[in-house]
């Protein structure tokens, strides 16, 4: 052993090091959050000012000692918050209910059958997912208005409905079951689409729950087709109702009474995502992207 | 049930443009006796599982028929043939408990056969009982061991009363011990029900020891049928002589002249009827060498491994086709000497003679 | 397996309707109107085939602005979001305390509407005659002078619209780096240590290798969707952003399409077909660059 090492400086300035270390992430990720949620706490604590109290504040306070609900009040009753809320419950469930019908007997098909073609049709499906939203959007637009079919659920969903993504998700996973299950439950005397409902479905379900998330997450934050094809205000979803409210509804002054709605429409997807935590990240992880 | 193959043929087109067609099961003819358990033996890509899966009707025969007693279900599809079928991995409904995977045969009979909750679930438990699993019909299969699955798998097949019970490989993941128990442990429970069934492996110790009749396979071609020791004694051909038993035979390049066996210069049997005078292929059984001190056949020793209830000799020869070669020899005739040359004597009933060019056996 | 054709079909044939109708159809038609000129949407004729669509769009002013906004859009944000969310995920990935709560924070603005939250945003960096927002406010603190981040210089609203989209994509994106540092092993970060390699160049030499594919697949997804920025913008300027200089090219199909400047489906197709003729460009550039660099 070497007597001209000190261990002890070498161990305290290692120490030193790895403390100074924790504390620079510690702050960073720190910073992060509080940018994060700034704007949640912003909106909230906008929402529960009166107006009054707003407008007199000419540099904004970060607490407010007499909350109010005024605004929520005058949310659901000034504007039709509560039609663009019930508008888009309907086209979030309509839509992905629609879209779970279509896509498992696809999955199922492409997972489990063997047919002529398979390969290419699957090929061809895959390269569709490529395929940019806006580049379909403008015939779908011209489509649905030469059925008259603006300002209509039809119209909303239909063009909505299909994700070729989650066709893909869910058939990988159908795949990953062994053959010999379908060959025990063929031998116990059970059809296809029996298999299908209590075997493959129910060993799925946490693939068909992700999917199903992810697509209420696109539905509800939906608003470029919304936006193009209703233009009658009892059609609108909340993101465009959110639009419609900030440029004509309360006026461009009543701050407190937007964030109300703001927060009206942002809670439910808050609390998926906290009921849902792990799977809807588990989820996103394997193949989602924002829109 | 007694059933019947008839010619049955099934062929899957090569791959490649020309490549000619593969014979997965090529005229496979035989009637499987009422309450028998048949053991399909071979080596893999034999067939043997494709012949399983065309009893069970996943897989539809090419050619030829099959009969369960009287009944044509060859155009029958495996929903309504009423068989067991026990896989290899046991294919288990991952989400279902123990007693939900027994009941879910049940759940699928219509009409007439349909049962009420009650019987249902007194048949389950019936299953459950026969292979001792009544403890665990609330756990879910990741919470049993192989073995446990392994014998769900078994009552899940037996619920329905199959007209025949198949199983494919049941026993190849298990480990070494458990392997050996279940084994009779299915013997029982054939015994018991009396349900005709066939079960398929690789594992010739396996099918010997539990099988009524023994089927070998190769290539999709039957090379024999028989009781096992009868398989074992006599096989019709070299490909039989060497798939049976551990250790294997052991095959020397030989001669055969006036009634007597020759491995090179050394006659190893006389006295037999056949006349012809050929090179052929001479197998020995391992435990057909006995050691003894003026015997004709001289072999070089490298080593004795005692394996307790007998040891074995590892020889060398230089007509042998493959070096070295184990014989076994019971611990009263000890050979004392770790190596160098040896003498043994054969017995005449381990000595099986084989054509060299088709490998047929030739009866001395 | 035995072939059963026509039931497959029968499974698929609710999925191929929806395809055929709403992807299918609409690409080829889009191709179709793009080339047709001086189309008009009423009476569904046209004066003949050509490129006099591509050429109006290339010449529009506010194209050339929408392209512009869109091209600083992407050289700013897609950069610093990647090198910022490695950062993140990095310090997550170092953390054991705390570590749960922040990736579940850092993950809500994904779940967000990205209309309201912008919402928010525009109340934060306004400054206008009856209020100043906190950004603002916060400024003034350190004597800078009030700035309208919505609704005044053109470097200040790009710079609100960079900053938005950064908050907007990072949750997707630390998400994925996390998963994908986890997914490193221990023992490579032992060994190191042991051969006493130093922080950084563990990181240069290791870590970076190994998490390549995730950031290249970060990086090409993120070019993609920063080309297609629309509802941000229409978030934080509203939805007149001819007007407010801060259209994006999305946003220039959709108004050629319908709103105040709409009606012209060929001048839209035709700006569709140029964007993706971009992001396809853009992204075989990156499929060649990362045959070089992009290990495994």
């Amino acid at each position: 052993m070497n007597k001209n090492i000190d261990f002890k400086r070498i161990e305290r300035s290692a120490a030193i090091r790895k403390n100074v270390l924790k504390t620079v992430t510690y702050t960073m990720l720190a910073v992060w959050g509080i940018m994060v949620l700034l704007p949640f706490y912003w909106m909230l604590l906008s929402s529960v000012k009166s107006y009054a109290a707003y407008n007199s504040e000419y540099v904004p306070q970060f607490f407010t000692l007499s909350p109010t609900f005024e605004n929520y009040v005058k949310a659901f009753t000034e504007v039709p918050l509560a039609r663009y809320f019930l508008n888009t419950v309907i086209f979030t469930l309509a839509t992905t209910a629609i879209m779970l019908v279509v896509i498992v007997p696809a999955a199922f098909a492409f997972a489990r059958l063997n047919f002529k073609g398979k390969n290419l049709v699957f090929t061809l499906f895959l390269a569709l997912m490529m395929i940019p939203n806006e580049l379909v959007i403008i015939t779908n637009y011209t489509t649905i208005t030469n059925l008259e079919l603006r300002n209509s659920f039809t119209g909303l969903i239909l063009p909505s409905v299909m994700s070729v993504f989650y066709i893909y998700l869910l058939k990988e996973n159908f795949a990953q079951i062994p053959d010999e299950l379908y060959y025990a439950a063929k031998v116990d005397g059970t059809g296809d689409l029996k298999y299908l409902f209590k075997v493959m479905i129910p060993i799925c379900k946490p693939t068909i729950v992700t999917v199903t998330i992810l697509k209420v997450i696109e539905c509800w934050n939906s608003y470029v087709w919304p936006r193009l094809i209703t233009y009658d205000k009892n059609y609108y979803l909340v993101s465009n109702g959110i639009q419609e409210i900030r440029e004509n509804g309360f006026g461009r002054e009543d701050i407190p009474a937007m964030m109300a709605a703001v927060v009206v429409i942002s809670i439910p997807l808050i609390i998926l995502f906290l009921i849902f935590r792990k799977k809807i990240m588990a989820g996103v992880a394997r193949g989602g992207t924002k829109g | 049930m007694q059933v019947t193959l008839s010619h049955l043929t099934k062929k899957y087109p090569g791959r490649g443009k020309n490549a000619p067609d593969v014979y997965a099961v090529n005229n496979f003819d035989f009637v499987i006796p009422d309450g028998k358990l048949i053991g399909l033996l071979g080596p893999s890509g034999c067939g043997k599982s494709t012949t399983l899966n065309l009893i069970s009707g996943l897989v539809k025969p090419t050619e030829g028929k099959i009969f369960f007693g009287d009944d044509d279900v060859t155009e029958l599809p495996a929903e309504n043939r009423g068989v067991g079928l026990v896989f290899q991995n046991y294919a288990l409904y991952p989400h279902l408990t123990v007693l939900q995977n027994i009941l879910f045969p049940l759940e699928n009979l219509k009409g007439k056969n349909k049962l009420s909750k009650e019987a249902m679930l007194e048949k389950a438990h019936a299953a459950a009982k026969l292979v001792q699993i009544d403890e665990l019909m609330e756990r879910k299969p990741s919470e049993l061991s192989g073995g446990q699955q392994q014998r769900v798998a078994i009552a899940r097949a037996l619920v329905k009363t199959p007209r025949v019970l198949l199983l494919d490989e049941p026993l190849s993941n298990l480990d070494a011990r458990l392997r050996l128990q279940t084994r009779e442990e299915i013997r029982r429970i054939q015994n018991e029900t009396g349900i005709t069934t066939v079960f398929v492996t690789h594992d010739q110790d396996e099918a010997m020891s539990i099988s009524d009749l023994i089927v070998v396979m190769k290539d999709g071609v039957v090379h024999q049928i028989g009781e096992p020791q009868r398989v074992y004694d006599d096989p019709t051909n070299l490909f039989v002589a060497k798939f049976l038993g551990t250790p294997p035979i052991c095959v020397f390049d030989g001669r055969i002249s006036g009634g007597k066996v020759y491995i090179g210069e050394s006659c190893v049997y006389e006295g037999g009827k056949n006349t012809e005078e050929k090179d052929v292929f001479v197998a020995i059984r391992p435990e057909g060498f006995v050691p003894c001190d003026d015997g004709e056949f001289v072999c070089n020793l490298s080593r004795v491994e005692v394996m307790g209830r007998d040891s074995s000799a590892i020889c060398s020869h230089e007509k042998a086709i493959s070096n070295p070669f184990r014989a076994i020899i019971s611990t009263e005739d000890v050979i004392n000497k770790a190596k160098g040359d040896v003498n043994f004597r054969i017995k005449p009933s381990k000595i099986l003679v084989f054509d060299k060019k088709t490998e047929e056996r030739i009866r001395l | 397996m035995e072939n059963n054709n026509r039931k497959a079909w029968l499974y698929l044939l609710p999925a191929i309707l929806f395809i055929g109708a709403f992807l299918v159809y609409p690409l080829i038609d889009v191709f179709i109107y793009s080339f047709e000129e001086n189309f008009n949407f009423a009476s569904g004729t046209s004066t003949g085939v050509g490129v006099g669509n591509y050429l109006h769009v290339l010449r529009d002013p506010y194209f050339l602005q929408a392209l512009k906004n869109t091209f600083i859009l992407v050289v700013i944000t897609v950069p610093l979001s990647t090198v910022i969310a490695l950062a993140i995920s990095m310090g997550l990935n170092s953390i054991k305390a705390l570590r749960n709560m922040f990736q579940t924070l850092y993950f809500l603005p994904y779940v967000t509407n990205t209309l309201a939250v912008g919402l928010v945003f525009m109340i934060l960096f306004d400054c206008s005659e009856q209020s100043v927002g906190l950004v603002n406010s916060f400024l003034s603190l350190f004597g800078v002078q009030m700035v309208d981040f919505i609704d005044g210089p053109y470097a200040a609203k790009m710079f609100t619209l960079c900053l938005y989209t950064i908050w907007v994509v990072l949750p997707f994106k630390v998400l994925i780096l996390t998963s994908a540092l986890a997914s490193v092993k221990k023992d490579y970060y032992n060994a190191a240590k042991v051969d006493g390699t130093s922080k950084w160049r563990t990181f240069r030499k290791i870590t970076l290798p190994m998490i390549s594919p995730m950031i290249f697949y970060l990086v090409v997804t993120g070019f993609i969707g920063a080309f297609k920025a629309y509802s941000d913008a229409v978030a934080l300027f509203g939805t007149e952003l001819n007007a407010a200089e801060m259209n994006t090219l999305v946003g220039y199909i959709y108004d050629k399409l319908y709103g105040a400047g709409g009606g012209f489906p060929s001048y839209a197709s035709a700006a569709a077909i140029i964007l993706f003729v971009i992001i396809l460009t853009i992204t075989c550039i990156n499929l060649l660059v990362s045959k070089k660099h992009v290990h495994y």
